[in-house]
């Protein structure tokens, strides 16, 4: 079914396996009233998220050193001591991934063999993309091959027989042609093919247990084949818990910062006051904008609002594309793509490395916090999904997203990396991590206007982020319920933002971030078992044919 | 006078519907019409059905249920919104269409303080269908 006849249900859906169980969506529901409000939540998965959200961002608050201290040293602890097994559990999700591509579970189709997909290629890809990157585009996408790059040219430094530098790998000291592949197939690598596998795995696990086994659309349904019917007790009920958790902290932390960072921006261009009065005033206008886009819904708001970023986004990369140095950027994009697939073995070998910098500052930092994401893009990815074979389904999620990375790294990046190489230009090397993308396109032809349009994109990005989001744990909190009443919906998204506002103004917010990747080690043993779990549910779905 | 009703149904709280139906259905007998029921689902597993597939059965059974308790000729119309809390009232607008329904009869709660801001269901049929709208409360 396109978007546009969504009506009537065409065809049977076809053969799939349906599980048989004794649980009944929605059986642990309460459906009551507070006030004016219908509600129809999950007992008690609701109130314990929403309670112990409140319970620790009140410790955030009053005891503010202590939670920064302690999630301060957790967060480098966790990706120092296990980066080797970050490194190997995301290699073993990009082999799998492929492995499905290529083997007979490839053509189980989601929904069952003869369910039709929900969206147009189009519009299901703007969302799923809006949801899985976003806002980290708009920051890294100059900054991060610029560090890599200038870092390689550094070369090695050491002390006491430890390596100082934050260059990749062996660095490529003094060589600049080298420092450039080294720099691109780096930041490739940290959005390429392994976060948008930690995705897939996660997505396809939901989309297969609910799809075509009939499960509730929640974390806990993709526990079903290890803890059986256990996973709609207690052990269900904390899985859910920790996604909720997970998904609400790192969406409101990211929405405090990327207030700061787009407050930075308004400054440089407007000369808007930095302060906690205009990055209130940001959060409160992403959060609306998110509270009209989840009141119109899946199709009314969050689509729309997808396929309006794509479009902007696309329209900035082509117009960086055409006016900055266009042959450079172009045969850039194919070096980048080579030079990743060249280093991509090195980069990814979890074990007897020099780099502990960059392994474990950026490499596993980067894997925890894809992964501490993963139940939130995962989950709305299934949601949009249905009809889509695994085979289309890893293509899509897997392929399509890491070639528009390498296009974008390559575009903005490249161009930065040009501007300091060719022509001298050192702003872009030396402004904070924020100011990056704009002093790139200071350099650029009609500056006002692209960074103007670079402002509207980073909130934008920031609207799509919260809106798919709260939808999610609108979802996970009614129980795997998608017609859960709209106040539901509603008070998600602005708890979010009132989440974000305190911590913005009480401090907190690196600590409480810390904490969401923290929640990436125990994840990582979650989406392990995942693949386990759609390999199990496969081998039923192709038995059954 | 109405020679096709329709009614939109939310199977998964069937009591509540319990007024509505026997309105259509007195309706139904008295101009001769027939009853189309309409169902709104998601593609995702919900309380009532796991998938669009067995929705529509479990609908047809509904109205063949019904037809045979009633005497009265009954369809089912099963539709898909991908997120039918927003858009339950624009698949039964198209519904309207579809069926080529002439009246609506739909249950709708006793309104409250959030009509105000939300407009019911009913509210929202009764303002942009092309047929009649009859709204039942209680």
């Amino acid at each position: 079914m396109s978007d546009t006849d969504a009506q009537g249900i065409p065809e049977p859906e076809g053969h799939s396996q349906l599980i048989e169980t004794d649980y009944e969506i929605g059986q642990d529901n309460i459906e009551t009233s507070v006030g004016p409000f219908g509600l129809d939540i999950h007992n008690p998965v609701f109130l314990i998220s929403g309670l112990s959200i409140i319970a620790f961002v009140f410790y955030a608050l009053v005891l503010p050193e202590q939670a920064e201290s302690f999630f301060g040293w957790l967060r480098p602890a966790i990706t120092s001591t296990f980066d080797g097994f970050f490194l190997a559990a995301a290699n073993i999700f990009v082999l799998f991934c492929v492995f499905l591509i290529f083997s007979r579970f490839g053509s189980v189709r989601l929904g069952g063999a003869d369910a039709t997909p929900d969206y147009s290629y189009i519009g299901w890809f703007a969302m799923l993309f809006a949801a899985g990157m976003g806002i980290g585009l708009m920051f890294y996408g100059v900054s991060e091959p610029m560090s890599h790059f200038s870092s390689s040219l550094g070369g090695i430094t050491e002390e006491g027989g430890a390596r100082t530098d934050w260059a990749p790998l062996g660095a490529a000291a003094g060589n600049e042609a080298e420092a450039i592949r080294l720099g691109m197939a780096a930041t490739v690598f940290h959005w390429g093919l392994h976060p948008w596998a930690i995705y897939a795995v996660v997505a396809l696990a939901l989309a297969l247990f609910s799809y075509n086994k009939g499960l509730p659309l929640t974390i806990r349904s993709a526990f079903y084949p290890i803890f059986g019917d256990r996973v709609w007790g207690w052990t269900g009920h904390v899985i859910d818990t920790l996604a909720v958790f997970a998904t609400l902290f790192g969406l409101a932390t990211s929405l405090g910062f990327g207030a700061t960072q787009a407050n930075a921006g308004l400054n440089l261009l407007f000369g808007v006051p930095v302060g906690p009065t205009t990055e209130v005033i940001l959060i409160t206008a992403i959060t609306s904008v998110a509270l009209i886009s989840v009141v119109r819904g899946l199709d009314g708001g969050v689509k729309i609002l997808s396929e309006i970023n794509m479009g902007l986004a696309a329209l900035l990369l082509l117009f960086v594309l055409l006016v900055g140095p266009t042959l450079a950027i172009l045969t850039g994009f194919g070096k980048s793509l080579l030079a990743y697939g060249e280093y991509l073995p090195a980069l990814s070998n979890p074990f007897a490395r020099a780099d502990d910098n960059f392994r474990q500052g950026w490499t596993a930092f980067y894997w925890a916090w894809w992964i501490s994401w993963s139940p939130f893009v995962g989950m709305f990815i299934a949601r949009v999904s249905r009809g889509r074979s695994v085979r289309e389904f890893i293509i899509a999620v897997l392929l399509v997203p890491s070639l528009v990375c390498v296009l974008w790294m390559s575009v903005f990046g490249g161009t930065a990396i040009q501007q300091f190489v060719q022509d001298g230009y050192t702003a872009v090397k030396d402004a904070p991590l924020e100011l990056k993308l704009f002093e790139m396109l200071k350099e650029l032809p009609l500056a006002s206007i692209t960074s103007f349009v670079g402002i509207i994109l980073v909130v934008v990005f920031f609207v799509t982020s919260s809106d798919s989001g709260s939808l999610v744990i609108d979802t996970i909190t009614a129980g795997g319920k998608v017609d859960a009443p709209v106040p539901q919906r509603v008070f998600w998204c602005i708890f979010e933002g009132a989440v974000a506002i305190v911590l913005l103004i009480g401090g907190g917010l690196s600590s409480l971030q810390a904490m969401v990747i923290s929640t990436g080690l125990p994840f990582t043993i979650v989406l392990l078992l995942m693949c386990w779990a759609i390999l199990r549910g496969l081998q039923d779905e192709v038995r059954g044919t | 006078m109405y020679r096709q009703i329709m009614v939109p149904v939310d199977l998964a709280h069937e009591a509540t519907l319990a007024h509505a139906l026997a309105v259509a259905a007195d309706l139904a007998r008295h101009w001769g019409a027939s009853i189309t029921y309409v169902g709104v689902t998601s593609p995702v597993p919900g309380t009532f059905a796991h998938n669009p597939g067995e929705f529509a059965r479990k609908l047809a059974e509904f109205a063949t249920a019904q037809g045979a308790a009633l005497g009265i000729e009954t369809r089912a119309h099963p539709a898909i919104a991908h997120d039918p809390t927003t858009e339950v009232d624009d698949a039964l607008l198209r519904a309207v269409d579809e069926t080529g329904a002439d009246l609506v009869v739909m249950q709708s709660h006793i309104p409250g303080l959030v009509d105000y801001v939300w407009p019911s269901n009913g509210g929202k049929i009764a303002a942009h269908a092309r047929a009649s709208v009859m709204v039942v409360r209680g």
